[in-house]
């Protein structure tokens, strides 16, 4: 007898001997705890030749893949060939178990009572030994009221470490390493001076000896034409030569600005703007960093800037505003 | 017409007042003909619609008449690249003429001089914010940022140094000559990324990527339930 | 298994009799039903690849210069997990083909969560008594949108960093609590002195996943103990299950499928690429790239932030909420609101109905649900589909401008016609499975007592549903 057909034979005998062959259809109730046994009521056995040797084939197939993917992985091979195999390798087994699930193994469909789920019976006896803890013990407010506060009280105290990973946002955000006095300087570390500063241009800058990585570090520094600008009036010092500075972190969500709009003929496009290319906020160098459009609702911090006596751009101070995103609290300037 | 007429006998479409080897007095008629009316004829721009011409120099004329830019047909559109509206010879003609009224010439630049590292770092401060990481182009407000991947290394150092339309305009004091070499260098690198993962899917990021997730694979894998498993019975 | 070795363990661990139960256990056979294993597939290959990943990648932010063999960032200063994971992708034996096979794992992972609760939801598998296993599900899709974007995070390249410090800013935004919540996750300002990144790591290799994997199984469970729900078909009653036994047919099936899911991942790992870290270069908070997307699944969030007007709640000049609250905190939050609370809320509204239910519902079996379950997915959908907007003008044309304020527009507009569509649609499904001759028009041939035939104009069948 063929191998299959006596392991077709063994489950035949498995499933009799349990119990007798009953007709399909809604088996009775089960009992409680008992074993819910399902019977395939519709069973179809059998392989066709053709299909044995195509399972049979697919798992070859897939032997093969799997000792390509070896060997290309030994030859330092491309990703492509090295995924193509390993798909390949994996997907023909994939497909030869797919195919013997539907054609080679008995394909059978069966039925199986649900078990009930309620049992609302067993409910009073849960309830009573549950209760049961209090039996005897008098003071059950008191304890009651004590074991509360003992819980919360641990909760708490095993909560509060978490206070721990940082600090309070307090006035960490208004702190930069901007000073008066500070000199500006590009990414590679060179002082900048005002002729560094191109009209038509923008130029990336940082406070010098700081860690450009820190938020309020990095600004940007454009020149407008003096008679274009419309500054604040306290700030109207704040831009020699008509130089000014602004943090280059987006107030909506913290980007860096990296776009600067300079219209080479602006009749026919648009007015200068620092934007920013992840919502595309934009942000008006000439007003002192009003937004003029996109999603952020606070003004772009600027920086004071003064002229040294070597004619190098200097810090006049900290920025008009915090920078980065709002929160809860934060000023608008 | 007017390359028929080129193409036919150059003397024969020169101006009256110049003889046949003359491009500036060419470049002079055909600016005439197309381009004074809005530059005026002077060449001192018309307010409200275009710039003047006067210096800006064989730089300019080169980058916007090669690329196409030039002749704009409505001048509150934004300039872009579109198939050149003249014939080399005519190009080389009107940069003559607008040379001719002084101003940069054409920047000489050698992507190979440069090193491509550089270049990827100075793209990336200079560059990435408007016209993507690998040179795809991207939305700026108020107008489009090109892709990059058919530009020349000529044309890109001429856009460095004019700030086109709303580009920015970086001189040889903040991009000396061989950082804009390199950053040619980097840009021409961007025709052909180094795809080392497959299929490169345009190169700009997570959208593609989820189309592929969606399209690809979620059609692929309900492709495979729907054969490992059975239809509800009608 | 042999005798020998069944018996082995039968005789150290009780093992027959539950092994007798489980060969027996009955799997309704519905093709839709296999969409949550794709998910757990895709999640196994997820811990596979990422276990071997976790072997290379180095979760610091110290700072490196790359001496590697990708020419345009040599000598670029780079964080030592951006250069851990070139190493990965240009100098480890196969390990670019297992970093983009865990990638589009993780995307894929989430679409078929999604398309697994969509078919949870409009056939109403989330009614009694599988409201809790609802909830379970609901919690894993919450929380596989937050590891996938811990992932990718941790490379420290310019894409993922402007994600984090959209993040950062998302925290910060929330009222009261944000500002200092923000500074605890990052131990300070944004990027902070590198802590976040060992956060980021414990969170992504360890906490999640194992949240994850019990989640897993007790959702698991929960589907053995109740069994899973069927379709409406000939025997299937509330009473029984009806399908495949687990042993032979539908073991094998399961695994098939585990293979052939596998199989499409490593494909698209070796043969599509998906996030070049290599392409971005290091993140710099100072840098930054246009056309910066999130992953696929929080491409939601990234619509609303661009959709939201410069809205902020504001007295005098204190700032109260922040814009980004609006759409990175508010939204999400109505979404998985809706998305936890809506058995109750069918119940409440909708079906008034406290019955168990073990048959699933056809989307027409119940317009209501179908209506407002469409109208619901088409606002996300809508949302989201804003945050490609700057890729749309590039491709059409149409002002970037324009688009914010058309999808302003549809984000009422598309809702409400989906609402009204898909409930009529379902409604006249449903009429003419009731009515099959509804709105038939014919002739009706009667024989005569004469013996021949006569045939009259067909009563008006067409009623109203």
């Amino acid at each position: 007898m063929s191998r299959v057909g006596r392991a077709l034979l063994l489950v035949l005998l498995f499933w009799r001997g349990l119990r007798a062959p009953r007709p399909p259809g809604p088996e009775p109730a089960v009992e409680e705890g008992g074993p819910e046994e399902g019977r395939p009521f519709r069973r179809e056995v059998g392989a066709q030749r053709r299909d044995e040797l195509l399972v049979a084939g697919l798992l070859l197939a897939s032997a093969a893949a799997s000792a390509a993917f070896i060997a290309l992985l030994f030859a330092d091979a491309d990703p492509r060939l090295l995924g193509l195999s390993l798909a390949l390798a994996v997907g023909l087994l994939g497909a030869a178990l797919g195919l013997a699930s539907r054609r080679l193994v008995p394909r059978e469909e069966a039925i199986e009572q649900r078990p009930r789920l309620a049992h609302p019976e067993a409910l009073p006896p849960v309830r009573a030994r549950l209760g049961s803890v209090g039996q005897g013990v008098s003071r059950r407010g008191l304890l009651g009221a004590a074991g509360v506060a003992a819980g919360t009280a641990l909760a708490a105290a095993v909560a509060v470490p978490v206070t721990a990973l940082g600090p309070a946002v307090g006035e960490s955000i208004a702190q930069t390493p901007w000073r008066r006095g500070r000199r500006l300087v590009g990414e590679n570390g060179k002082p900048l001076r005002a002729g560094d500063i191109p009209a038509g241009s923008f130029v990336t800058a940082f406070p010098e000896g700081a860690d450009k990585r820190e938020l309020g570090s990095a600004v940007v520094v454009v020149r407008e034409d003096p008679e274009r600008l419309a500054l604040p009036p306290e700030r109207q010092d704040w831009a020699p030569l008509g130089i000014v500075a602004y943090s280059k972190i987006c107030t909506h969500a913290g980007c860096a600005l990296a776009m600067y709009r300079q219209p080479l003929y602006e009749p026919t496009s648009d007015q200068p703007g620092i934007a920013c290319p992840c919502h595309y906020s934009v942000f008006d160098p000439r007003t002192g960093g009003t937004v003029l459009a996109g999603p952020a609702a606070r003004s772009l911090p600027q920086l004071p800037l003064r002229l040294g006596p070597g004619g190098e751009l200097r810090a006049g101070g900290g920025f008009s505003g915090p920078i980065g995103p709002s929160w809860w609290g934060v000023r608008k300037t | 017409m007017l390359a028929a007429c080129v193409a036919v006998a150059l003397p024969a479409c020169a101006s009256p007042a110049s003889g046949a080897a003359d491009p500036v007095g060419q470049g002079r008629a055909l600016y005439i003909e197309s381009c004074a009316g809005c530059h005026g004829d002077d060449a001192r721009g018309r307010h409200g619609q275009a710039p003047a011409l006067l210096g800006v120099g064989a730089q300019s004329a080169d980058f916007y008449l090669s690329t196409g830019r030039m002749p704009l047909a409505d001048p509150r559109a934004e300039p872009v690249r579109s198939p050149p509206s003249y014939t080399a010879a005519e190009r080389r003609a009107l940069v003559a003429y607008v040379a001719s009224l002084g101003g940069p010439r054409v920047p000489r630049v050698d992507p190979g001089r440069g090193s491509i590292a550089e270049g990827q770092e100075l793209f990336t401060s200079h560059c990435a914010g408007c016209h993507q990481i690998v040179g795809r182009g991207g939305v700026v407000p108020g107008g489009v940022a090109p892709a990059l991947q058919e530009a020349t290394p000529q044309q890109i150092a001429e856009a460095v140094r004019i700030g086109p339309y709303l580009m920015p305009a970086f001189p040889e004091r903040q991009i000396d000559q061989r950082e804009l070499e390199s950053i040619a260098r980097y840009v021409l690198s961007t025709r052909n990324p180094p795809n080392r993962g497959g299929w490169g899917i345009g190169n700009i990021g997570p959208i593609p990527e989820g189309m592929v997730a969606w399209l690809l694979a979620g059609t692929a894998l309900l492709l495979v339930v729907r054969l490992l498993g059975k239809r509800a019975e009608p | 298994m042999n005798s020998d070795a069944l018996r082995f363990l039968d005789e150290r661990l009780s093992t027959n009799r539950p092994l007798r139960k489980a060969l027996r256990y009955v799997f309704p056979d519905h093709w839709s039903f296999m969409l949550g294993e794709v998910a757990l597939y895709s999640f196994l290959v997820l811990v596979a690849t990422g276990t071997f990943l976790a072997l290379f990648f180095e979760p610091s932010l110290d700072p490196r210069v790359y001496a590697g063999p990708f020419e345009p960032l040599r000598g670029r200063e780079v964080s030592a997990a951006y250069e851990s994971v070139l190493g990965l992708s240009f100098e480890v034996p196969a390990g670019l083909l297992m970093r983009q096979t865990h990638h589009w794992a993780a995307d894929v992972f989430l679409v078929a969560i999604v398309l697994h609760l969509v078919r949870i939801f409009f056939t109403g598998a989330f009614r009694k008594p599988r409201e809790l296993n609802y909830l379970i599900g609901v919690t894993m899709l919450g929380l596989a949108v937050l590891e996938g974007f811990l992932g990718y995070s941790l490379v420290d390249d310019l894409l993922s960093g402007m994600g984090l410090a959209i993040a950062y800013a998302v925290a910060m935004s929330i009222p009261l609590v944000g500002g200092d919540l923000a500074h605890l996750t990052w131990g300070g300002e944004f990027p902070g002195s590198g802590v976040i990144q060992s956060r980021l790591y414990i969170g992504h290799v360890f906490v999640i996943p194992a949240v994850l994997a019990g989640l897993i199984a007790l959702h698991l469970a929960s589907i053995v103990r109740q069994r899973h729900t069927q379709f409406r078909g000939g025997l299937e009653s509330e009473d029984n299950v009806i399908g495949t036994p687990l042993w032979p047919g539908y073991a094998l099936r399961s695994a098939a499928l585990a293979l052939l899911t596998a199989a499409v991942l490593f494909g698209l790992g070796g043969l599509v690429q998906v996030n070049p870290v290599w392409q971005w270069g290091p993140y710099e908070p100072w840098q930054a790239t246009n056309g910066a997307q999130p992953d696929w699944y929080l491409g939601w969030l990234i619509g609303g932030l661009r959709l939201m007007p410069p809205v902020e709640i504001v007295i005098g000049d204190f700032t109260l909420v922040p814009n980004p609250f609006f759409a990175g905190v508010l939204f999400p939050a109505v979404v998985f609101g809706v998305l936890y609370l809506w058995p109750w809320l069918e119940q409440r509204f909708i079906t008034r109905d406290l019955a168990s239910h073990h048959l699933l519902d056809r989307p027409r079996d119940n317009p209501r649900r179908t209506a407002v379950g469409a109208a619901f997915f088409s606002w996300v959908v809508t949302v989201f589909a804003a945050g490609a907007a700057d890729r749309f003008f590039l491709s059409t044309g149409v002002s970037y401008n324009t688009q914010m304020w058309i999808f302003r527009a549809a984000v009422f507009v598309v809702p409400a016609v989906v609402y009204v569509v898909a409930g009529r649609v379902a409604r006249e499904l449903r009429a003419a499975d009731r009515h099959p001759l509804r709105g038939w028009s014919g002739a009706v041939v009667r024989r005569t007592e004469a013996g021949g035939f006569s045939a009259d104009e067909a009563p008006d069948a067409s009623r109203a549903p």
